[in-house]
């Protein structure tokens, strides 16, 4: 016998969190409930994900794990460590050759493929909940395709601010039907979410639900004819490689508070920078 | 107890269950494919393909409906010896198994509620082979076109119809399975 079980879940808890998976491919954007189980690190942490990659994992698999973008983090590399003990799987930093890539905030820059599979940690999965706190209430207005509250929101937004404000956890329509959280990525990232080759599961541990989008799956971000969505970013190229393209964090990087843009993409950044890219920062 | 019911199961449960996951999931994801599938043994009339399938998604959770030749008493220890699943009728199963024949008419199973469509029956469907030819398919999971050879075009196009309700099916041949999501659109 093993010390763990394969991937650390038992295999009935698998099994309940693979049939939800299904119903969840099978009805885009659709939140699945699911009996969460107890994981050996905090709800913050991404226990849903966590169980989500626990149920598709294969020892044969190669996983990658990043937190904002950045594979380094202590919450990627705990993460990393946790199924490279409990279900053998080889990890990598690079986007291009893992299988199973559990992500917190971020889609890869690179355009992922068909042989991966894209695990989104979500720590609130109801879109509508910030408009209507009971779950039996937002449960009805999704059968009954309530959404214009949603829009009124989004509206206030703009007479607010002149534009929509909402930068992260953008709302989305599935394939005309579900409006669904794409988890709290930049709205920079909502355009990767449609129509994407790899596929793309989503867990939240606390709320216990489970979603999907199946590859090449229709995701329009929410908008008005006046006001169209724009996937927006820092207007500067990255201070180390100079992508124009990819999303940036801001860095201070000095007590002067001088400051540089540089690639949330951690894997992407360096990669560039391998190939010779340099920014206006680099040594 | 027979020698058949105690055999026929995963070498490796854990790992193989995995496996046989991987190739439902990503028969379900992208409807037309047709994947891999082995690791259970079942007795006949049933495909390794259809045995892998439930002991990878069947427990003491989701009551099981067998339907027509694979109503039998092998397969009835067989299946309860290795996942305990309730045995039921058509209305009331999570999970259907046989041919087509003996599975239809579909309006016997549960599509789910408004509030809950995940609450909808998943039908195995043995099928003498199965290839990316035939019916076109068009939907989530599907790049432009897909076919899949499909045993009517009906029946798939009164599901759709139902979305988001409606029933999901798995099809099973020898150690082979594709899938049929209510989403995909057939003709
Ligand atoms: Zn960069």
């Amino acid at each position: 016998m093993n010390a763990y079980n394969f991937a650390y879940l038992d295999e009935q808890t698998k099994r309940m969190i693979r049939r939800a998976i299904l119903k969840g491919l099978a009805i885009p954007g659709y939140q699945v409930p699911f009996a969460s189980r107890e994981m050996p690190m905090p709800y913050g942490w991404g226990t849903g994900g966590v169980q989500v990659s626990a149920a598709v994992l294969t020892p044969e698999d190669t996983f990658k794990v990043i937190d904002q973008g950045a594979d380094d983090t202590t919450n990627a590399v705990s993460i990393r460590s946790f199924f490279q003990r409990t279900a053998g799987v080889a990890t990598t930093t690079a986007t291009r050759d893992a299988t199973v890539i559990q992500t917190r905030h971020r889609i890869p820059e690179e355009a992922l493929g068909e042989g991966q599979i894209l695990v989104y940690q979500v720590p609130i999965p109801e879109p509508l909940r910030f408009l209507e706190p009971r779950e039996s209430e937002t449960r009805k207005m999704h059968s009954l395709e309530e959404y214009g509250l949603m829009h009124v929101k989004l509206y206030e937004d703009i007479s607010r601010h002149g534009h929509i404000a909402t930068s992260y956890a953008y709302p989305v329509k599935v394939e005309g039907r579900y409006v669904m959280d794409p988890s709290p990525i930049p709205k920079f990232d909502n355009p990767k979410l449609g129509d994407m080759a790899a596929i793309q599961l989503f867990g939240a541990g606390r709320e216990q639900r489970i979603y999907a989008l199946p590859p090449y799956t229709q995701v329009v971000s929410l908008d008005f004819e006046d006001h169209p969505f724009e996937a927006t970013k820092a207007d500067h190229p990255c201070g180390m490689c100079g992508a124009q393209d990819s999303y940036l964090d801001e860095l201070i990087i000095d007590d002067a508070g001088g400051r540089m843009f540089v690639c949330s993409d951690t894997d992407y950044c360096e990669a560039r920078q391998a190939a010779g890219h340099k920014g206006k920062d680099a040594a | 107890m027979q020698a058949d019911t105690l055999s026929g199961g995963f070498a490796d449960p854990s790992i193989g269950s995995s496996h046989a996951f991987r190739a439902v999931m990503e028969a379900m994801a992208r409807p037309g494919t047709v994947q891999e599938i082995s690791g259970a043994v079942p007795p006949a009339p049933l495909s390794p393909a259809a045995g892998t399938v439930l002991l990878t998604l069947c427990d003491t959770e989701t009551p099981v409906y067998l339907a027509g030749a694979a109503d039998c008493e092998a397969l009835r220890v067989w299946l309860a010896f290795h996942t305990g699943a309730p045995l039921v009728g058509p209305a009331e199963c999570m999970f259907a198994v046989g041919t087509w024949d003996a599975l239809v008419p579909l309006s016997s199973y549960p599509v789910g509620t408004s509030q809950y469509p995940d609450r909808s029956a998943t039908l195995i469907v043995e099928r003498p082979d199965l290839s990316a030819t035939g019916a076109a398919l068009t939907g989530p999971g599907i790049k432009d076109q897909a076919a899949l050879s499909l045993p009517e075009v009906a029946a798939f196009q009164s599901n759709h119809a139902l979305f988001p309700l409606g029933l999901d099916f798995i099809f099973t041949s020898g150690d082979c399975v594709a899938a049929l999501p209510r989403t995909t659109k057939v003709s």
